[in-house]
């Protein structure tokens, strides 16, 4: 690991801890049925609304794959760069529940359908690799409800039996920050390749996270902590900060690690154990005999490929190389799919003179802004991508100056207005007669000689002055290039 | 006409067929001796009124291009069935029933049949002799306190007792083939994946098989054709071209190499069984069959391979049986004390017995040594089947290693009932079709048979061994209606 000031350390009396962290995200597949059967997978239904004889394990019901989400797992393979397994079983992982009618939850334990790949994170000092050591198919559980009624436990099948991909790191993440670059670098993938909408909210990625921490420069592993089900990045970071904090002071305080399952309590910021190594279940995992081994073609698996959309990798190398992004702008563009969808429709229809850079600047200054203000995604942005291309147009053939974009901008928000008509209507076309501005500027100077005189005589700061006068008398229309040219001929 | 309840499947198709014969009169006259025969313990649930009904309304209405137009027949209650109580002989679904059909009594009920009611059997198919089902013993038709064999122990006594012109079992190591043994009945279990699976109580999901059991080989292949279809609900379904196996049964087998495995020569077996065997030889060869002394070395690894595999399978599809969805459930102080009372008293004995040794062989520490080892003894159980038939077409065996027994008589050594499946559990460890056949009758009068073991999907080529060597053997069931009140 480099030895850069980014590295995230844990210091207890001169002795440096490092933090190694590996994650199991559970991505719910985003289909319309569930894994094995044909109910519907619709967030919010009204509980058991959706749930068919084979969710609620009623006697003699089977088990049949659903293929698009055999599908939906592949292509996220695709798109972690990972070993697609041509055959992978699954497994019945036994334990009892009253949210799990079957007693058992279908998963992949040996043979899962994708094999290692790798995830790039951008890290403000550059690139890192993050291995992935499986991503399996299996079941989700439904939904036990302890606080609808003190004395009984109300249960939701709707969640039982829809599709979730656990996607498993390798121990490779060294600090909160790489998480939460982790996490979202997952959600950006699938979210292009539409395999998982992403939506932590709602649960459809959640993550069970492994820490343990060593003395920096160990190459051992520490005892591991497994953190469960934790719903967001923020309380991801916050889960990872206190355990290994708590494991330093133990290791400190010469006790040892106990391997064992952890909650996070987001309330309280901490910790708690939850079941100890002993304690483990034991799954007693053997192939379901419901089902045959999966097995897929090359084909079938060759389809999937040729159909994969360009990645962010892949589109962030092609922004910087086509429309010459530097690459920090360049990330932020493809991080998030519906973002690098609206600047590629920008680019496209600024048309042949284009100006990349302003373009740039006005999604990720402005619109992000406006965006972020009224809490929308900016797939609802109330400016089309349309409209911000030829708002950019006019500033870059100096139709209208950077200033009065911005109030153009104002008023295109109140309807996705056209700019090209506010200019029009409310008369903010910018000046560019120089014959105009120069009669313009000629007056300013008449009306003040002294301060002319000033400057000419070395107090060079009131050559703001003369613009900002000039700006005034014109109505912030004039073009501010060419007064800046005419006041130097003329105050030379 | 009093003997319409000892016509075959067939005779009473064609009496449909030519009119002479309503499915009322049928349905009645099943319905009177069913009522007749309580003390048989035959059905758990009887649908009487409701058959009755229907039979009216097919007599109305008859469609007679259907391949069982108006025939009443009762079905294991392993089945689950529409609106009516669906049990797998055990307390724990003593309540259930069912708002789905399984395919194999859909299919039934497409070609014209008509439910009569669910017949007794092991709890959830565990048992060979039917004495472990929570709705008490069945006896066998042939003598008073006879076991009927299991677990399609019901269906067996209610066939051979003429309860019903034919009927369905399923057999996970034994359970149609044993029972049709001990009563003097035909029982075919067919290749895995032949039969769908949906909508039966699961036992053993990669040996389980449903199956028909007649009178006779003919009325056993009509059966057949009526249940095996693939099914897309079933992911473990075979799609393979099936046979019109009555239409295309035939008695001419000459030239058939059947293989005599030396392996079930097995201690211990009593000479009756021995001297039935070598009558079944002369039958086949006096049928222009060839016999040829073959060799499957693993088989006496089967049984405990069995006795891993099922369990282990089981101890995994009973646990939806849980108090929580369905079926019964005993108060408990919270939700795990809730699932121990309702498991202890919701299973019996054999099935909390075989829910522990299943859940000890999956158990991590041991499930390399059990379960896993099991799986590899069952691929070299397969393998002997493939070499055998690179020289022979089919295998002739023993049904079972003895006739049936007295109630109560097993009930106390568990090793001793399951070493009667010794000669059926090959045959679903290698996913293939078998059929049993009554071939005589030892000293005391109780019948015993022969099974026909086939290649996989080749059904059609053992029901035209068991039709050519029904013929020979003209076997009769000595049946003298003693518990007829």
């Amino acid at each position: 690991m480099s030895k850069n000031s980014a590295e995230y350390l844990i210091n207890r009396k001169g002795n440096q801890y490092e933090v190694v962290i590996g994650l199991e995200v559970h991505a719910q597949v985003l289909s319309e049925s569930k894994l094995f059967s044909t109910s519907a997978t619709k967030f919010g239904a009204e509980p058991n609304t959706q749930v068919s004889l084979v969710d609620a394990a009623f006697p003699g019901m089977l088990p049949v794959i659903n293929e698009f989400c055999v599908k939906q797992a592949i292509k996220t393979g695709i798109g972690l760069n990972a070993k697609i397994n041509k055959r992978s079983v699954f497994d019945r992982k036994n334990y009892f529940y009253a949210d799990l009618p079957q007693g058992y939850q279908i998963s992949q334990f040996k043979d899962p359908i994708v094999g290692e790949g790798k995830v790039i994170l951008d890290m403000p000092d550059g690139q890192k690799e993050v291995g992935i050591e499986r991503l399996h198919l299996e079941q989700d559980a439904g939904k036990s409800i302890h606080d609808l009624d003190p004395q009984n436990t109300f249960v939701d099948l709707n969640r039982s039996g829809v599709a979730l991909m656990e996607i498993v790191s390798k121990p490779d993440l060294r600090s909160p920050e790489e998480v939460s670059s982790y996490i979202k670098k997952l959600r950006s993938i699938m979210r292009y390749l539409g395999t998982c909408d992403g939506n932590m909210q709602e649960g459809s990625l959640r993550a069970d996270v492994n820490v343990s921490v060593r003395v920096r420069g160990s190459k051992e592993f520490g005892t591991r902590c497994e953190i469960k089900n934790v719903n967001s990045i923020k309380f991801m970071q916050m889960a990872i900060e206190y355990e290994a904090n708590r494991q330093v002071d133990l290791i400190e305080e010469g006790k040892s690690i106990d391997q064992e399952t952890r909650l996070f309590d987001t309330k309280k910021n901490e910790t708690r154990s939850m079941r100890s190594k002993e304690d483990a279940h034991d799954y007693r995992y053997f192939p379901d005999p419901d089902l045959l081994p999966l097995e897929v073609s090359d084909k079938f698996i060759n389809d999937l490929k040729n159909n994969i959309p360009e990645l962010p990798d892949d589109k962030k190398k092609r922004f910087i190389d086509e429309f010459k992004l530097s690459p920090y702008e360049a990330t932020i563009l493809v991080s998030d799919i519906d973002t690098a969808k609206y600047f590629e429709e920008v680019v496209s229809k600024m048309g042949k003179n284009k100006d990349m850079k302003l373009a740039v600047n006005w999604i990720t200054g402005e619109l992000f802004a406006v965006l972020n203000n009224k809490n929308l995604e900016i797939s609802q942005s109330p400016v089309s991508a349309k409209n911000l291309a030829i708002l950019v147009n006019l500033i870059k053939n100096g139709t209208i100056s950077g200033k009065i974009a911005k109030t153009v901008f104002e008023l295109m928000l109140d309807g996705d207005k056209d700019p090209q008509k506010i200019v029009e209507e409310k008369g903010l076309k910018q000046q560019s007669d120089p014959k105009a501005i120069e009669a313009l500027i000629d007056k300013i100077i008449n009306n003040n000689r002294e301060k002319a005189i000033e400057y000419k005589s070395g107090k060079e700061k009131l050559f703001g002055f003369f613009v900002g006068q000039a700006m005034k008398a014109s109505g912030g229309k004039a073009n501010p290039q060419l007064i800046n040219e005419i006041l130097k001929k003329k105050l030379q | 006409m009093s003997d319409i309840t000892k016509q075959s499947l067939t005779e009473l198709v064609e009496n449909i067929k030519n009119k002479k014969l309503s499915s009322t009169d049928i349905t009645k006259s099943f319905i009177e001796r069913s009522e007749k025969s309580k003390e048989l313990n035959a059905y758990i649930t009887d649908n009487f009124t409701s058959a009755l009904d229907k039979a009216k309304k097919f007599d109305q209405k008859p469609n007679l291009d259907l391949k069982l137009p108006g025939i009443p027949m009762a079905v294991k209650d392993l089945f689950c069935t529409k609106d009516v109580k669906t049990t797998a002989g055990s307390k724990i679904l003593n309540n259930f029933v069912p708002t789905y059909e399984s395919t194999v009594t859909e299919n039934i009920w497409n070609e014209g049949a008509i439910l009569l009611g669910k017949l007794n059997c092991d709890e959830f198919a565990m048992g060979s002799s039917n004495e472990t089902s929570f709705f008490g013993n069945v006896q066998n038709p042939i003598d008073k306190n006879l076991v009927p064999g299991g677990s399609s122990g019901g269906s067996a006594s209610a066939l051979a007792g003429q309860l019903t012109p034919i009927t369905i079992g399923t057999d996970t190591g034994g359970s149609i083939r044993q029972p049709a043994s001990f009563t003097g009945t035909v029982g075919l279990k067919p290749t895995y994946g032949s039969c769908s699976r949906y909508g039966i109580v699961a036992f053993a999901s990669s040996l389980d098989q449903a199956g028909p059991m007649a009178q006779n080989v003919k009325d056993c292949a009509l059966l057949q054709e009526v249940i095996s279809t693939y099914d897309p609900k079933d992911s473990t379904s075979i799609d393979f071209k099936r046979n019109q196996y009555s239409k295309e049964l035939n008695n001419n087998i000459k030239g058939k190499k059947i293989g005599i495995p030396k392996e079930y020569r097995v201690d211990g077996m009593p000479k009756e069984i021995e001297d039935l065997w070598q009558k079944g030889i002369q039958y086949v060869k006096e049928c222009g069959a060839k016999t040829i002394d073959i060799s499957l070395p693993h088989t006496s690894y089967a049984l405990p391979t069995y006795y891993i595999v099922a369990p282990a399978e089981a101890s995994s599809n009973l646990a939806r049986y849980d108090g929580v969805k369905y079926g019964f459930r005993a108060k408990g102080e919270n939700l795990i004390d809730m699932y121990e009372k309702t498991r202890s008293e919701g299973f019996g004995a054999e099935v909390q017995r075989r829910i522990m040794i299943g859940t000890y062989v999956l158990s991590s520490g041991y499930y390399d040594a059990y379960y896993l080892k099991a799986q590899k003894v069952r691929k070299l159980i397969k393998n002997d089947f493939d070499e055998a038939y690179k020289k022979v077409d089919a295998i002739l065996t023993p049904s079972t290693p003895s006739s049936a027994f007295k109630i109560g008589e097993k009930t106390d050594d568990p090793v001793s009932m399951y070493l009667n499946d010794i000669f059926t559990v090959p045959v679903n460890l290698a996913g293939l079709p078998g059929i049993s056949i009554p071939a005589g009758h030892d000293s005391k009068g109780y019948p015993l048979g022969l099974q026909i073991i086939g290649k996989a999907f080749d059904e059609q080529n053992i029901l035209n061994i068991a039709f050519a060597m029904e013929e020979k053997i003209n076997f009769k069931n000595k049946i003298t209606d003693w518990w007829i009140e």
